[in-house]
């Protein structure tokens, strides 16, 4: 077994805020095995940012260490410089610069000679619908070229571990859809480990073969996304039917194969939240059936993350980020089975 | 250990890393070699419209532009270097200068490539000023000029250096950058005898001017240019200059080491 390419013992960083501490992170412990994609999935202010500019080297713990590509941040962190790329939450290209200078510029940071740095430029402007921007100043490009272009400039060196911090915030959906396809193209093609935050449900849900999920700088859940939903929320499965006192018999009938609450939604409806609820659902319908009862309407609905968070801490991601700009979650009216 | 095939062997190294960074800094220079001509015009203004109005007092062209194009290039200086640590707030704010803070660098490469890239301008303006002074009467040394050059150069690296210690002080509160940057510059200006000599001032001011290692840059230009290469005014220039250098980049390494 090769060691993770990734391992956090107990980090944690306080600040002081006006004379009073604050916990931004706390006891982090995690590995990330080599070649996986791993989100940090939280609300603003969870601690995503402050873990991930501790793995990077940013900023150091207020105590506890970290390996990240086997070295230590805090006695090697010029090793693990070298074997990372980081595209920060913001802007990386220096704006008065071109495109390809400022690849060019970062593959000399990194110790590449200038002929493999004007190579993998030219490759990765290819790969990143870049290559007609060569010469454009990164003050005139638009939010997604710009956002392509922080992603080529953390893969310049071709890093075995790439940390995207918020990689697609403000961006317009497609232009997200679309970083998502080259960071996963990458991904195939090198084998890149992909670390990133996000507080985008979808995303996490989408993209993240695991998804941590952080709150109040603690990582309160740690499984893929189709376990979390399936452990801690759950598929919503409602009946409907024609009066209420065949509702009321559906609710015992549908109660004997599950373990969980069967509710009465309304007057004629049946609801229950159940993992594998894509079984649950034919399932209670044939029973149903060969009770006598007319299933008249049956709903799947899979859970999203939100839900997750809303199981965990009580709050919706979204309350729990106040303030702060959420997308409505695109998986929400989806069939069983079909978001994954 | 196991680790990918392509192991990165990168350690920071100073002279590699300040040579990275400073031909990164000189890349928008030479892409549009304009914008250094274009911030030329206020110093072209003070030659053209201030300067006929010494030559008004005294009469005497080329004795004044004489007395005048040195303080000229000072200026230059001054506003250029001074304000230079404005592009490097603006990228520590726009997420790039995190970007270099992650890459294998020397932490002190950020800030001398940064300084000494500041040389770079201060030669091609001297030059265009000094060709543009040349056919109204002012007569140089070529060796004086060529020292004064290396002078305002060492001077440009240490106001430069201070000027980004500035920025990585006062981080994204662009509004006290400027605050302080424009309460330094002027007084420093009008007490270097850069615009006006000051013998017919104040008492106090001749005082604070003999402190003012901005006075001593620009007198030291004044001998030189005007071929007087052994004036003591220019050992008290270079003096000033590389003290101020020494203090611009050893204040600017410290700030940069503590920026993350």
């Amino acid at each position: 077994m090769t060691e993770p390419i990734l391992e956090a013992r107990g980090l944690t960083k306080r600040f002081t805020v006006k004379k009073a501490t604050v916990e931004a992170v706390s006891d982090l412990t995690f590995e990330v095995a080599r070649g996986g994609l791993v989100a940090f999935l939280g609300p603003n202010g969870a601690g995503k940012t402050t873990s991930l500019r501790m793995l990077t080297t940013l900023i150091p713990p207020t105590s506890g260490t970290a390996r990240v590509v086997g070295y230590d941040i805090l006695s090697r962190p010029e090793h693990v410089r070298a074997r990372i790329g980081y595209v920060g939450q913001l802007t990386s290209g220096s704006y008065a610069q071109r495109v390809r200078d400022e690849l060019i510029s970062q593959g000399a940071f990194y110790g590449m000679p200038k002929a493999d740095a004007r190579r993998r430029a030219d490759e990765l402007m290819e790969s990143l619908d870049l290559a007609s921007l060569a010469t454009r100043t990164v003050q005139q490009l638009s939010g997604g070229q710009k956002r392509r272009l922080d992603v080529a400039l953390g893969l310049m060196h071709a890093p075995p571990l790439l940390f995207l911090d918020e990689p697609s915030t403000g961006l317009d959906p497609q232009s997200r859809a679309n970083l998502w396809q080259h960071i996963l193209d990458l991904r195939d093609k090198h084998g890149t480990t992909v670390f990133l935050t996000t507080h985008y449900l979808e995303e996490a849900d989408r993209y993240a073969e695991r998804v941590m999920v952080m709150d109040k700088g603690r990582v309160i859940a740690d499984d893929t996304a189709a376990a979390l939903k399936a452990n801690l929320a759950g598929d919503l499965v409602t009946f409907g039917f024609a009066t209420g006192d065949d509702a009321d018999r559906a609710q015992s009938v549908v109660s004997s194969l599950t373990d969980r609450d069967v509710l009465r939604q309304d007057e004629a409806s049946v609801v229950v939240t159940a993992p594998n609820g894509d079984e649950l659902l034919p399932a209670a319908v044939r029973a149903l059936d060969a009770a006598g009862l007319t299933v008249r309407s049956a709903t799947g609905v899979p859970p999203t993350l939100d839900d997750v968070f809303l199981a965990l801490t009580g709050r919706t991601l979204r309350e729990a980020g106040e303030g702060e700009p959420t997308e409505q979650d695109p998986s929400e009216n989806e069939l069983i089975g079909a978001n994954r | 250990m196991t680790t990918v095939s392509s192991d990165p062997v990168v350690r920071a190294n100073l002279a590699r890393d300040t040579w990275n960074v400073l031909t990164r800094e000189l890349k928008p220079v030479v892409r549009d070699p304009f914008t250094v001509i274009f911030s030329l015009i206020q110093p072209l203004f003070f030659l053209g419209l201030y300067a006929p109005l010494l030559i008004g007092q005294t009469g005497d062209p080329g004795a004044t532009l004489q007395w005048f194009v040195p303080g000229v290039l000072v200026m230059i200086v001054l506003f250029g270097t001074g304000a230079t640590g404005g592009n490097l707030q603006y990228e520590m704010m726009t997420g790039s200068h995190e970007r270099t803070l992650v890459a294998p660098l020397a932490r002190s490469s950020l800030l001398v490539g940064r300084a000494l890239k500041e040389i770079a301008p201060i030669i091609v303006q001297s030059l265009v000023i000094v060709a543009i002074a040349l056919p109204f009467g002012f007569r140089l040394d070529p060796f004086g000029l060529v020292i004064g050059l290396a002078l305002l150069a060492v001077f440009g690296v240490g106001l430069g250096s201070l000027s980004y210690t500035l920025a990585l002080k006062t981080k994204e509160r662009d509004w006290l950058f400027w605050g302080v940057q424009q309460t330094l510059i002027f007084p420093l200006m009008i007490l270097s005898g850069m615009l006006l000599p000051l013998d017919a001032g104040p008492g106090w001011m001749s005082a604070v001017a003999a402190v003012n290692p901005l006075n001593w840059v620009v007198q030291a230009e004044r001998a030189l240019f005007a071929g007087d290469l052994g004036n003591v005014v220019v050992l008290w220039g270079w003096v000033s200059a590389l003290v101020l250098a020494a203090l611009g980049l050893w204040a600017g390494v410290r700030a940069i080491h503590k920026s993350n």
